[in-house]
């Protein structure tokens, strides 16, 4: 098993795996609303990032592609949470 | 100074040739639209699509979620193979690789079958057009990945990519990921965000 996390991209594919399972935690056991809602897509942001930085080979990439790949994942990210705050009041009256 | 800018800018690679991540960022850029179309139309009607949410089963989501990841990982094995020169290893990690592809296409053929059978169909309503939309469309990638990947072992199994040869190979890698990254931010935005 020590071999096997030895190489990085073995360690960044549990590390997903890992991240997915967190992801079902928050939607199974907690009922803490906007955090979890926050958590989740935290958790999301950061599986994407491992993925364009390891899998995607783009940590080592010329900056421009690295920078607009990143900022994808940033962006869109936080636009989704943004819109789930601004109507998460409604949730509680609907 | 500057030479050692060059060197380091030289030094800084991009994977497969820049057509394709044109292709790939073009591709990403239209599903973060339809992420952020999908989350102001969810913003209309809370009750609604929290209650359509509820009929999703998210362990087919999640079990997606690690048939995909996995997926991703053997390509990335495969691509280290042809570079380290271990041609040998290149098809069998891309096998794989497409074995999980088409797990998740049957994976979601029966979610889809067990919606239709239950009378839900992408006119429902909002959600359900949402839903059947963007997982369509992602599993339509999945589809057209499957076939690259085809394409690819078939060549790897004739000993093309090597050190010395691999762009087609992380080109079909780069766009496989993409699938990957997609359906990273798909799954909790449908199955997941209450």
């Amino acid at each position: 098993m020590s071999g096997f996390l030895r190489d990085a991209r073995h360690r960044t594919w549990l590390l997903l795996v890992i991240a997915t399972g967190a992801t079902f935690w928050l939607r199974v056991d907690s009922d803490i609303g906007l955090a979890a809602a926050a958590g989740t897509i935290a958790i999301a942001y950061i599986k994407g990032r491992l993925i364009v930085l390891d899998f995607m080979e783009l940590r080592h990439a010329p900056r421009i592609w690295k920078g607009i790949f990143e900022t994808w994942l940033f962006v869109v990210s936080a636009i989704i949470l943004a819109v789930y705050r601004f109507g998460l009041p409604a949730i509680g009256s609907a | 100074m500057a030479t050692a800018a060059a060197r380091l800018q030289q030094a800084r690679r991009l994977p497969g040739v820049e057509g394709v991540w044109v292709f790939i960022a073009a591709d990403m850029a239209m599903f973060g639209l339809l992420f952020v179309s999908f989350m102001l139309e969810r913003q209309k009607n809370l009750a609604l699509f929290e209650h359509s949410r509820h009929t999703l089963d998210a362990n087919f989501g999640g079990i997606n979620t690690l048939i995909l990841l996995t997926s991703s990982w053997f390509v990335v094995l495969a691509v280290d193979a042809a570079k380290r020169n271990r041609v040998q290893r290149v098809a069998p990690c891309l096998a794989a690789a497409m074995i999980c592809g088409f797990a998740f296409t049957v994976s979601k053929a029966l979610e889809y079958a067990d919606k239709l059978r239950s009378g839900i169909s992408m006119l429902t309503n909002d959600f359900y057009m949402y839903y059947f939309a963007l997982t369509g469309i992602h599993l339509l990638h999945v589809a057209a990945g499957c076939v690259v990947l085809a394409v690819l072992w078939k060549r790897a199994r004739a000993g093309t990519y090597n050190s010395a040869q691999c762009v087609g190979l992380e080109c079909g890698a780069s766009y496989w990921h993409m699938v990957d990254l997609l359906w990273i931010l798909l799954f909790p935005l449908l199955y997941l965000l209450r």
